[in-house]
């Protein structure tokens, strides 16, 4: 008998990652450009908008001096490290631009790790001529591609609008280096858990983590040089300083981070077997006490909602402990007034922070509410809903164990926010627990949206988080711009009472929520019409 | 005999793809019927129609008397469905998946039948999700159909991934629940399966039904071959009806002839008459094996989709 022998080639590791890459690329043909060409779009645009809005150097001088004074708008801004207009096209786009980037590379990192080893389709990938580290590195450089493009369009257009070449390249550059150290951290959680979803949940529970941190340190402090900064990936990302003496070395901080993680996950993806995790799984019970479809549901959504509530909690603990620092830095400025008016309502700068944040706090529950919606899509596109559709469960039954744990979930992570508000502010909890309740119709209405776009155009549903986070843009960076009313009322937001302050107003919130139960009622409505897919 | 499924003319189209293309289908209660056909036929199409997941463009279909779209819920409490490639949670136990399926078709889980069934198909129920294998996770869903009280079967390729110790498991299950009166609907790719198990069987191919019956009569609708050495030359065999492929050859030394030659089952008396005219010395028929029976229906399947 005779052996086969297949002769080395070299040390193989890496084989076929250009061909992983490519197919990568082509199956995000559609994800990467439109995410990277919308992101840095809107960065690279910044200037020319804020350059309508504040025309003269007086008035921007005015304005950098008034937002430094608020620590409200510092918590979600950061500082104003310099009134030039590339100096405030960075302090107002920077930061939402570094968050973009990140929620964009962990999608693209755990797309093509951890959710093609879930699948069963790495499997098949790797039986061919395909290294032990091909699939981390293709993956890794799918989102550095993403990365770079967002970089090049920053830089590019910044520089052409402000003229500052260095400054532009320090803005693209970091906001690259944060995706890029983001792409790094889901590299690591792929290859600590089994399960997409959390891989995705967890590199995302780190960059709330990370803003939080951020928030805080830029409220304690007025030139984002607390600790609580340094704890942050994105607080090193203010202190590179677009336009106001590049600080080249904090860059340097992230690249290295991001390195250093690259070679964690390596190094983790080493000492595995495909599909594997660290933690063997635990044997289950040999009986099912699990009776119907609700219960299915909260199974299977219990272990999120357990994350969201913890996260609500810490959130609103520490949003509730800067409020009486952030009042005592009031700017007195007509400009400063009027954004946070808009923000969070006129009766007071504690009651506008406050409103702020509840508001901040409801839009990221609209976060939870439409993924746990949409968490029906993945069912039926899983083939795991087909199964539980076949035995004596109505299509709405099964899709109403979800909706109570997507619009329950979200009451109950906004009562938890509120009184976290209200317990880090060590006031009266009524008000502040008004204000978090008061968001409800508005987060409600959003999951209706993905209710409707599942139940009526379910190829459409992850649209849904779309609508999500054009809403995140509008309350975040809107109020600035002066943009039309019209536009700002797009979002349900733009629409509530800014309580605790002001009077409550019934009437939008009572509209609100019958555009909530209309959407339900319409998508629960066309889901029973249509075929469920197998 | 009541009609436990009945399907007339059903159409189905997804975007420009007729999966369906006025389908017929009647499974008689209390039989095992095998539902055959090459892939991408519209085998789970059928079945996901008869489930009530998918509406018929046009045509009737029937389960258990009832529309299945207008009363999937109360249908499916007599109802259990296997699928091809069954997909669990990754963070519930088989023993729970089991349990929930037997809860959501009405609470009706036998258990003293739930525990044989286990220990019959090996199955350890403590293991997760994803850390089954293929067979295993299958196992589930048949100890989960099996072990339900149901009047209807519909098992779509359910033993795909089982070894064969497991698929003997498999058809005594079936037989026990065809004892017990129940109808199963069986697709399958497994001819022995087939062939051990269904009292009749309907072939289907591009979304439409070309033949259905027991197994014996689709082997009569078949071609038997026939190879006979006769004493002198044939006479006017060729001319017969429904004989085809005849060669003839004279034997070296002799006044003998052979002959072979096909011929539709139906024909075959005629066949032998006229042999036996020219004096028989040796005779082998041989009549079509299940495996040509659904070649000559599967292979056509393609060379249409060749030529289309």
């Amino acid at each position: 008998m005779t052996t086969m022998a297949v002769r080395g080639h070299g040390s193989g590791q890496l084989a076929g990652t250009a061909a992983l890459l490519r197919l990568a690329l082509r199956r995000d043909r559609v994800m990467i450009p439109v995410w990277s060409v919308a992101l840095g779009a809107l960065v690279a645009s910044g200037a020319g908008t804020l350059e309508k809005v504040y025309r003269t150097a007086a008035e921007r001088a005015d304005v950098a001096h008034s937002m430094n004074g608020n620590g409200s708008l510092r918590a979600l801004y950061g500082p104003v490290f310099d009134d030039s207009i590339g100096g405030l096209a960075a302090w107002r786009f920077g930061g939402f631009g570094y968050v973009l980037a990140a929620v964009m590379s962990l999608l693209i990192v755990v797309r093509h790790t951890r959710e093609e080893e879930e699948t069963g389709r790495q499997e098949l990938l790797s039986s061919a001529m395909v290294g032990r580290r091909a699939p981390l590195t293709s993956a890794l450089s799918a989102a550095f591609v993403a990365n770079a493009l967002v970089a090049l369009i920053i830089t590019s257009g910044l520089a052409k609008s402000t003229g500052d070449t260095a400054g532009s390249a320090a803005l693209g550059l970091t906001t690259g280096a944060v995706g890029m150290l983001f792409a790094g951290m889901a590299a690591i959680t792929a290859q600590l858990t089994e399960s997409a979803r959390l891989a995705k949940g967890l590199t995302g529970a780190v960059l709330g983590a990370a803003f939080l941190l951020k928030a805080a340190g830029d409220t304690a402090t007025r030139d984002a040089s607390s600790v609580l900064d340094w704890l942050s990936p994105l607080g090193w990302a203010e202190n590179v300083r677009p336009y106001a003496g590049e600080r080249w070395w904090a860059l340097l901080l992230i690249v290295a981070a991001a390195l250093a993680q690259g070679a964690a996950a390596y190094v983790l993806a080493g000492r595995r077997d495909i599909g594997m995790s660290f933690v063997p799984p635990r044997p289950g019970p040999a009986e099912g006490r699990i009776s119907t479809a609700y219960g299915l549901a909260r199974r299977l959504q219990r272990g999120g909602l357990i994350g969201w509530t913890l996260g609500f909690a810490l959130a609103g603990l520490l949003f509730g402990g800067m409020t009486d620092g952030a009042a005592d830095l009031v700017g007195d400025n007509a400009q400063t007034k009027e954004i946070i008016q808009r923000m969070g309502g006129q009766s007071g700068i504690t009651d506008a922070f406050l409103a702020t944040m509840a508001g901040m706090l409801g839009m990221l529950a609209a976060l939870y509410a439409t993924s746990s919606v949409l968490r029906l899509h993945s069912e039926e596109t899983g083939a795991r809903a087909e199964p539980v559709l076949a035995a004596s469960v109505s299509r709405v039954r099964w899709a109403a164990g979800h909706l109570v744990m997507a619009f329950g979930g979200a009451a109950l992570i906004m009562v938890v926010g509120g009184l976290g508000l209200a317990a880090g502010y060590g006031r009266e909890p009524g008000p502040i627990l008004g204000a978090a309740l008061v968001q409800l119709p508005a987060i409600w209405a959003l999951a209706g949206l993905a209710v409707l776009l599942f139940g009526a155009f379910p190829k459409l549903a992850q649209a849904a988080l779309g609508a999500v986070g054009l809403c995140l843009a509008l309350g975040w960076i809107g109020p600035a711009l002066n943009l039309p009313q019209a536009v700002l009322d797009v979002s349900p937001f733009g629409h509530l009472p800014k309580l605790p302050g002001p009077e409550m107003a019934w009437t939008p919130v009572v509209l609100l929520t019958v555009v909530a139960a209309v959407l339900v009622g319409a998508g629960l409505g066309a889901l029973r019409r249509r075929d469920i897919a197998g | 005999m009541t009609k436990a499924i009945t399907v007339a003319g059903l159409h189905k189209s997804f975007g420009r793809t007729h999966a369906l293309d006025g389908l017929d289908l009647a499974v008689e209660a209390g039989e095992v019927h095998g539902f055959l056909g090459p892939n991408g036929a519209g085998k789970s199409t059928t079945i996901r129609v008869l489930l009530g997941l998918l509406r018929a463009d046009s045509g009737a279909a029937q389960l258990l008397g009832r529309d299945p779209w207008a009363n999937a819920v109360e249908l499916h409490r007599h109802v259990a469905y296997v699928p091809g490639d069954v997909t669990l949670w990754r963070n519930l136990s088989g023993g729970e998946v089991i349990d929930l399926y037997g809860r959501l078709r009405g609470g009706r889980l036998d258990r003293s039948r739930r525990h044989d069934l286990i220990e019959r198909f090996e199955l350890d129920p403590t293991k997760k999700g994803r850390t089954y294998s293929k067979g295993n996770r299958q196992k589930v869903a048949l100890v989960a159909a099996f072990a339900s009280d149901v009047d209807v079967l519909i098992l779509d390729e359910p033993t795909s991934g089982l070894d064969p110790l497991m698929e003997e498991v498999f058809q005594s299950c079936v037989e026990e629940e065809r004892d017990r009166g129940r109808t199963v609907l069986l697709s399958s790719h497994i001819l022995s399966e087939v062939e051990s198990l269904c009292d009749r069987v309907s072939i289907i191919r591009r979304g439409r039904t070309v033949e259905t019956g027991s197994l014996a009569e689709l082997r009569h609708l078949t071609r038997t071959s026939v190879t006979a050495e006769l004493a002198g030359p044939p006479n006017g065999l060729a001319q017969l009806p429904g004989v085809y492929d005849v060669a003839l050859h004279e034997i070296e030394g002799s006044q003998g002839h052979r002959v072979k030659l096909q011929v539709d089952t139906d024909k075959l008396d005629a066949v032998l008459r006229s042999l036996t005219e020219s004096g028989v010395r040796s005779l082998i028929s041989t009549p079509p094996t299940l495996e040509e029976l659904f070649l000559r229906h599967y292979t056509g399947a393609e060379e249409e989709a060749v030529t289309r």
